[in-house]
């Protein structure tokens, strides 16, 4: 699943480059992104949170035009209130993810915007599901954004059923930095979103915290010695 | 589609292609499919890997047609190059031809290339030989269509000095990542391992390539 491609910003709005991706584990889900938001060649907002809260234990995660997201973020924010109310508790993942899809669905010529939508609920625990192009699909893990296309291989090879919710935190962190430091319109920090039936749990890793892959042309710098 | 647009396209190697040095020589692979238009697999075994001298192998990614004529004309600029040092040609030489005729035709021309290979100089080396003729040395590189898909994987895993037997298996897991993702790279993987004492060819088979793990 392709992200949207970067345009010259400035005519068509702001894109949020973007690595988007959501697992879930054997009591909840994690949700991460990047923190960049480009318009063209220029970075507009290098600390931006791309993990949207829909519900108070359901999260989505943006990508492709930062207004159409953000939007369509809001909206279904507002409907699952909404529906909140009628039903008397908490709402399903699924019906959040079913609201986006359905407006990601009826304005698909208008819009570009993908959103992966990631929570926990009562009646089937932890649960992720994709919305690209107004289809909902139900996955184990999601990745999205233009920065995704480089960790394919990556999630592929690594991803394990049944990891538990430190091992998929480590993944996520793993694969937001691989991405960033591959594709020119994802970068800053990583944030990272964990909910279980506990709560929510958010976090920032900042850049110089992130892991760090071999690379042959980077030197450590000398320790200073002390006279 | 229906009407046939891959009739009226070029052949291109939509493509991954890979090369790895490792503690001793340098492993070269490629996947095998040539496709047209995105639509028409028009081979599905040709092998990217050519020998461009004993120890000195080239991968090739883009237009198919001018992939072989850049090839071509390297192979037979190398064996004279080499008659006139009276010894086996450097890698650095080789990556040296491929790269001025991919700068010199950089309006005509639309491919890339590894060159990989061991020489008595510098033992195993890798050099990527890009687009508009950019020349760039480095322990390993990953090019084609396909290798977008696993910049990640190769990022994350790769180790210098790896042992032949651990480079072969980070090469074929890779190829075959890409292979799966991208719809036009697949069908088998050609390897080539050079290493000072010969230069080995491989062929492994789809139904014999490392199983990705699935989705359930």
């Amino acid at each position: 699943m392709q992200g949207s491609i970067s345009d010259h910003g400035t005519s068509k709005g702001l894109k949020m480059g973007t690595t988007i991706i959501a697992i879930e584990f054997d009591g909840g889900v994690v949700l991460g992104s990047d923190s960049r938001v480009s318009a063209g060649a220029s970075v507009v907002n290098r600390v931006m949170n791309k993990l949207s809260p829909l519900h108070d234990k359901i999260y989505c995660a943006l990508s492709g035009s930062a207004a159409d997201a953000q939007t369509i973020a809001e909206i279904v924010n507002y409907q699952l209130d909404v529906h909140s109310v009628e039903v008397g508790e908490d709402p399903l993942v699924r019906s959040a993810a079913t609201l986006v899809k359905n407006i990601s669905y009826k304005y698909k010529e208008e819009l570009s915007a993908h959103l992966i939508v990631g929570g926990w609920d009562k009646k089937e625990g932890g649960q992720v599901f994709a919305t690209l192009n107004g289809l909902i699909t139900r996955q184990p893990f999601a990745v999205g954004g233009s920065g995704s296309s480089y960790i394919y291989g990556f999630v592929d090879a690594e991803y394990r059923r049944r990891m538990t919710r430190q091992e998929c935190q480590e993944f996520v962190i793993n694969s937001l930095t691989l991405a960033m430091n591959r594709d020119g319109s994802s970068g800053g920090v990583a944030y990272l979103v964990t909910i279980d039936s506990e709560g929510v749990e958010e976090k920032c890793v900042l850049g110089n915290e992130l892991p760090r892959f071999y690379d042959r042309d980077v030197v450590e710098p000398a320790k200073t010695e002390k006279v | 589609s229906v009407n046939g647009e891959w009739r009226s396209s070029k052949v291109s190697t939509g493509t991954t292609i890979i090369a790895v040095t490792y503690d001793g020589g340098v492993v070269i692979g490629s996947d095998s499919r040539a496709s047209m238009g995105g639509e028409y697999v028009s081979s599905r075994v040709i092998n990217k890997v050519v020998q461009v001298h004993d120890k000195i192998f080239c991968c090739m990614a883009g237009s198919l047609a001018d992939a072989q004529a850049v090839t071509n004309a390297v192979i037979h600029q190398l064996s004279f190059h080499s008659m006139q040092m009276g010894e086996p040609p450097l890698v650095q030489s080789a990556a040296s031809i491929m790269r001025s005729f991919c700068y010199n035709h950089r309006d005509e021309l639309s491919a890339g290339f590894i060159v990989a290979g061991w020489d008595s100089k510098r033992g195993p080396q890798v050099f990527q030989v890009s687009l508009g003729g950019m020349v760039l040395e480095q322990e390993f590189t990953i090019a084609g269509s396909g290798s977008t898909y696993i910049y990640g994987y190769v990022d994350a895993k790769f180790k210098p000095g790896m042992t032949r037997e651990e480079c072969l298996t980070f090469t074929t897991n890779a190829l075959s990542l890409a292979m799966d993702r991208d719809n036009v790279s697949g069908g088998v993987v050609h390897l080539a391992i050079v290493t000072e004492k010969e230069a080995e060819k491989q062929l492994i088979p789809g139904n014999k390539l490392p199983v990705i793990q699935s989705l359930e």
